[in-house]
């Protein structure tokens, strides 16, 4: 049992908002507390609050300079993050389906050769995972799981690309991640999914929340495709194991 | 109905309102106009809610042309040579388009955006209640992307109602105030001192998503990464290279380098409006100060009706006069969507 947790740190970020920062560096137990803190928050919001934002490290919480003053909010921020962190809520489970390597995964031979293993190896390592989803940012849907086997962090490539595929799935350092647009990346691509976690016009426009638990299934390239036309289709196609 | 057809219109022009704010947790950027006293004040001529959707027009030029009936407009932010059919139009006035006449704009002087609000707003389907464009996501009505010519924006014919003008407190020449952090512990002291004792300029590469800054190199404590956390409206990050990016409302939401400082919410219109190459300063104030300016600023937008003026001396415009008021109110939902690709420019990534 946590008895007395460590105050987060409340740092201004201008006049309308204040990151509450537990750790600076990546953290697990930190990662939770945030969540722990938003959950909190959205069970009793606080009057004010215009939203917030759970990262790594820290809850970003916006608010209303007219409605609450940085000091009142900041006393009530302090006083609910030092409340123990509750038994992790039953998260939701997906099963996030993954062509590997290839076309679809343009850096796995290299980062099976910079690993001395096979690609598959590298396949059956990464899907062996058991990831969280630690944040969403960057870009509408870009899902930072935490989790990432040991063996498996790799540094961000020198050189970002300007352009990776929509539904790429790579490594960045002690991270893993899935993107829905195409988009600049300086992560090691693995492979595709055909789940957006972003689609207008689909009920629920965002798939993934803070706080999700992930594994990943490999899937052929044929797979792949009807599961695209599927996804474009508005069909989820990750599978929601526990709810 | 009628419509405003784009005759002409240059880069970092676009359909922009109060924003959608409320998915930042999801990586979705809160977009919205860059000078959202301007907007207001706009909207507020033609009798329009604060924070509806307006033309947000670029530096350059552009030209509007009234088909299908009469549209009344007014212009604010910042100010160019206007006119329609020779006629010169003030900015901070509301003014009708006759039905065919055109609205010509010159560059924005002293300023880089000027809002054009249609009475009646601008018809659109809107995503989590919002029109504003945010072209990396796809979102934006009528248009998800950039405004061009040929475009076309349905809205209410003319009322008729009687023009006005607005009396706006003139825009200070001051320093644009900040609040240090959130991690400013990043940088030495003499560091911070060089920031705020230097001039600063925007340079011509910024877009909606960031102002890059070019000054005295801001050099790291402890290197320039760290682990992502939130971003703001005026996040001053500072990357590898020592020269800050201001975050603006197409922001990414989440960001790895460190922030020495905030744009205080009340000077963030003003800020964005700092012309590419114009030397400027930035004054730390303390977050009492600053929300005192935010409650200031917000008191400011609410009161913008009572600054509304008759216009005296009317110069008439009997042609718009007679177009206004011979059409109804229906405004009826558009939906045109397509995905963009990311820009290129964006040469970041994922942190």
């Amino acid at each position: 049992m946590a008895a007395t947790l460590s105050p987060p740190r409340l740092l201004p970020s201008g006049d309308s908002a204040i990151a509450v920062e537990f750790s600076r560096t990546i953290d697990d137990a930190a990662n939770r507390r945030v969540l722990a803190l938003d959950r909190a928050m959205a069970s009793e919001p606080i009057s004010g609050v215009t939203e917030t934002v759970p990262t790594y490290r820290s809850l970003l919480v916006h608010y209303d300079p007219v409605q609450i003053d940085f000091g009142s909010l900041g006393e009530k921020l302090l006083a609910l993050a030092q409340l123990p962190v509750p038994a992790a809520a039953k998260a939701r489970r997906w099963r996030i389906p993954v062509v590997y390597g290839g076309e679809h995964g343009i850096d796995l031979e290299d980062m099976a050769k910079t690993l001395n293993t096979t690609p598959d190896d590298i396949v059956a390592r990464h899907t062996a995972g058991d990831y969280r989803v630690a944040m969403i940012g960057f870009t509408p849907g870009w899902s930072y799981l935490s989790g990432l086997a040991d063996s498996l962090a790799m540094p961000r490539r020198q050189n970002p690309r300007l352009l990776t595929p929509a539904g790429t799935v790579s490594i960045g350092g002690i991270q893993t991640g899935v993107q829905c647009l195409a988009g600049p990346s300086g992560w090691h691509l693995l492979g595709r999914t055909a789940v957006r976690t972003y689609q207008l016009h689909r009920d629920p426009i965002f798939l993934l929340e803070p706080g999700d638990a992930i594994t990943f299934k490999r899937v052929d390239a044929k797979t792949f495709a009807e599961q695209d036309r599927a996804a474009e289709a508005g069909e989820i196609v990750a599978e929601l194991i526990t709810s | 109905m009628s419509k405003l057809v784009i005759a002409s219109i240059g880069p970092a022009s676009s359909v922009q309102d109060g924003g959608r704010p409320g998915s930042q947790r999801y990586g979705l950027a809160p977009s919205g106009a860059m000078d959202r006293l301007a907007l207001a004040a706009a909207n507020t001529l033609v009798g329009n809610p604060l924070f509806a959707a307006c033309v947000e027009i670029g530096p350059f030029g552009a030209a509007f042309t009234a088909r299908d009936g009469a549209v009344r407009i007014a212009l604010a932010g910042a100010s160019r040579n206007a006119d329609i059919a020779g006629r010169a139009v003030a900015f901070d006035t509301s003014v009708t388009l006759a039905d065919g006449e055109t609205l010509t704009l010159g560059f924005a002087r002293g300023g880089s955006f000027s809002y054009l609000a249609v009475e009646g707003g601008i018809a659109g389907e809107p995503t989590f209640g919002s029109l504003a464009v945010n072209a990396r996501a796809g979102l934006g009505s009528p248009y998800p992307r950039p405004l061009q010519a040929g475009d076309e924006l349905k809205t209410a014919a003319a009322s008729g109602a009687a023009e006005q003008r607005i009396e706006l407190p003139p825009a200070p020449d001051a320093p644009i105030r900040v609040v240090w952090g959130p991690q400013d512990d990043e940088f030495a002291d003499d560091i911070k001192k060089l920031f705020v004792d230097s001039e600063w300029k925007i340079s011509a590469t910024s877009d909606r998503m960031g102002y890059r800054l070019e000054g005295p190199l801001l050099k790291h404590l402890h290197g320039h990464n760290i682990v992502s956390d939130g971003t703001v409206n005026g996040s001053l990050q500072v990357p590898g290279n020592g020269q800050p990016i201001a975050l603006m409302p197409d922001r990414n939401t989440t960001g790895g380098y460190p922030k020495i400082a905030t744009v205080i919410s009340a000077d963030f219109g003003r800020f964005a409006q700092t012309p590419a190459g114009r030397a400027f300063r930035f004054k730390a104030v303390s977050t009492a100060e600053a929300q005192a300016a935010a409650r200031q600023f917000s008191e400011l937008l609410r009161t913008l009706p009572d600054r509304l003026r008759p216009i005296e001396n009317l110069d008439l415009n009997i042609d718009a006069l007679s177009d206004a008021n011979v059409a109804g109110h229906a405004v009826s939902a558009i939906d045109a969507r397509t995905w963009q690709i990311a820009s290129p420019a964006d040469a970041s990534g994922p942190d």
